[in-house]
């Protein structure tokens, strides 16, 4: 793979690898689908990633093996040098639904995380910090405030907090932002690459947008179906931060054209 | 180039706001509780209309006014605490234990129907079986298994009112979605923290449901039981008023037992509000 030219989000060089997938296939026995062939990935810290890829190109499958959801049937998983044998608390995950569940609180279901893996005590303790994290994506003062009253982005800013109270190594964001209207979704992009900055963090999405794709990641992972695997890894050389203005540069359009070019060589097999 | 033209009026006296009225028909218009009273009149005055042409005969259908008074007649014995409440309180007793059992049973088997795949395989068709039959059959067995006490009426009462809460709960462990699931799973949630962190409150508006729907089944169970198994109850008044053709009795107490039904689904249409306190009021709702 070619990492030579990634920087992180200041534009200083990569850190370690956090996630590295070696040679991860997956075949369902079912039906003898093989969802996954050959998978190698590595995720270095503080770096965004993007897969993308039509329907049916094993990035659901991925992300899952990847969120230690489902077993792979052959090959590596590792996360912080530590085989990812199932969920684990360094792992980060937000859907393209928030799920914020309408009996509790704001914060209440930011600590969820806490209190499922501690209990309710250490829960209590972590409120602090779900009001700290409330503040750092815009949600101050609505700390009290039930999910049915606040709208789709502030209801997925929340959930980036639960995401983050669990401080994870690493975030997987399954089309995060895919559900909201387009200005909302720019927005909560650029929010997506500020929080991911100050926070350091390592971020693997997974997206059906090509825009979204360019305007967030530093290397794009585009992949084809059957069976699944990747076809290509493109890097994306645009400087940090990125702004929305980005979107009308050549550069910007040439990597677009040059990934929708490879999605649809995709598409007649 | 051409003159600018606008459509504004030319001189300053037809120059208005663009102010207009909505139409909305005169019938959703109504008030509430004009709408009611009106609908109350238009039953009692046809009612009234019906007796006084003389269209049936008065042991059928007796008048608004002598119903009236067989009402004031038993509600003064209600309230003196005479035979009558002690008729009631015996139904009312029934009502109580045997909601109270449904709760508990209905519940539990709603648990392992919707949560095991092992009572969804092998307890749900016998359920759906049994839930099939005409539970009302079953009163004769009761009576001669429990005997002619309260507690054969309090066996029907929640044997039909079991069967609602059982599917009521069963559905409402499945109504949480993909997303809520998959989220527990990365938290690396226990079944048991799934079942009661996520999936209970999730489903709590079909349990609520299934409970409101077994209010209503319990009552008539009750009432039945009494019917088929005699005793000392509220349907035994009913039944012997009947038989003696006394048919204004026969309204006035139905409307006093109707008044312990619509206590208890208040009861429970009450709670949920205060237990389910996110859930949105449906449609049919009695504010609207």
């Amino acid at each position: 793979m070619n990492t030579a030219v990634a920087h992180d989000y200041s534009g200083a060089p990569l850190g370690a690898p956090v996630y590295e997938l070696t040679e991860v296939s997956k075949t369902y026995a079912r039906n003898h689908v093989i969802a996954l062939e050959n998978v190698s990935l590595t995720l270095r810290k503080g770096s965004f990633t993007s897969v993308i890829g039509s329907s049916g190109c094993g990035k659901s499958t991925l992300l899952k093996i990847m969120a230690g959801l489902i077993p792979p049937t052959t090959g590596r998983v590792m996360l912080q040098n530590r085989a990812v044998t199932g969920p684990r608390r360094d792992i980060g995950m937000m859907f393209q639904q928030a799920t914020l569940f309408p009996w509790k609180t704001a914060v209440e279901n930011i600590v969820l995380p806490i209190e499922i893996r501690d209990g309710k005590a250490a829960a209590n303790k972590a409120l602090d910090k779900a009001t700290e994290l409330l503040d750092i994506v815009g949600l101050k003062g609505f700390e009290n405030v039930y999910p049915n009253e606040l709208s789709g982005g502030m209801a997925q800013r929340a959930s980036i907090c639960r995401m983050l109270i669990t401080e994870p190594a690493v975030l997987l964001l399954d089309e995060p932002f895919s559900a909201l209207d387009e200005l909302s979704r720019d927005m909560m992009n650029m929010e997506l690459q500020r929080i991911c900055r100050e926070q350091e963090a390592t971020a693997f999405l997974v997206t059906h947008s090509i825009q979204e794709a360019v305007i967030l990641s530093d290397e794009i992972v585009v992949m084809k179906p059957r069976p699944g695997r990747i076809a290509e890894v493109v890097t994306v050389d645009l400087p940090r931060p990125r702004t929305l203005d980005m979107m009308t540069t050549p550069k910007f359009g040439e990597i677009v054209d040059r990934i929708r070019g490879m999605l649809d060589k995709g598409e007649d097999m | 180039m051409t003159d600018y033209v606008t459509n504004a009026p030319a001189d300053d006296e037809t120059v208005q706001d663009t102010v207009w009225t909505q139409e909305v028909a005169f019938i959703d218009s109504v008030p509430r509780w004009i709408a009611m009273t009106f609908v109350f009149v238009v039953f009692i005055g046809t009612w009234q209309l019906v007796t006084s042409l003389g269209l049936v005969s008065p042991i059928i259908l007796p008048t608004p006014m002598e119903t009236l008074k067989d009402m004031i007649f038993v509600g003064a014995n209600l309230l003196t605490g005479d035979y009558m409440l002690v008729s009631l309180w015996i139904t009312i007793q029934e009502v109580i234990i045997g909601f109270a059992l449904a709760i508990a049973i209905g519940f539990s088997l709603g648990v392992l129907v919707g949560e095991t795949a092992f009572g969804e395989k092998a307890v749900m068709p016998y359920l759906v079986a049994i839930d099939t039959m005409p539970k009302v059959a079953f009163a004769p067995l009761f009576v001669a298994w429990l005997g002619f006490g309260i507690e054969s009426k309090v066996a029907l009462a929640a044997f039909i009112a079991t069967f609602p809460i059982v599917v009521g709960t069963a559905a409402g462990l499945h109504a949480a979605d993909e997303n809520a699931r998959m989220l527990f799973k990365t938290m690396g949630a226990s079944r048991m923290q799934t079942l009661i962190k996520m999936k209970l409150p999730t489903g709590l508006p079909q349990i609520f449901t299934g409970l409101k729907i077994g209010a209503v089944g319990v009552m008539a169970g009750a009432i039945t039981g009494e019917f088929l198994g005699g005793g000392k109850g509220f349907g035994e008044l009913i039944r012997v008023a009947a038989s003696q053709l006394n048919t204004p009795r026969v309204f006035s107490l139905i409307l006093y037992l109707s008044l312990v039904g619509l206590a208890l689904y208040v009861i429970v249409q009450w709670t949920q509000r205060r237990v389910v306190f996110w859930q949105k009021e449906t449609v049919g709702s009695y504010d609207g």
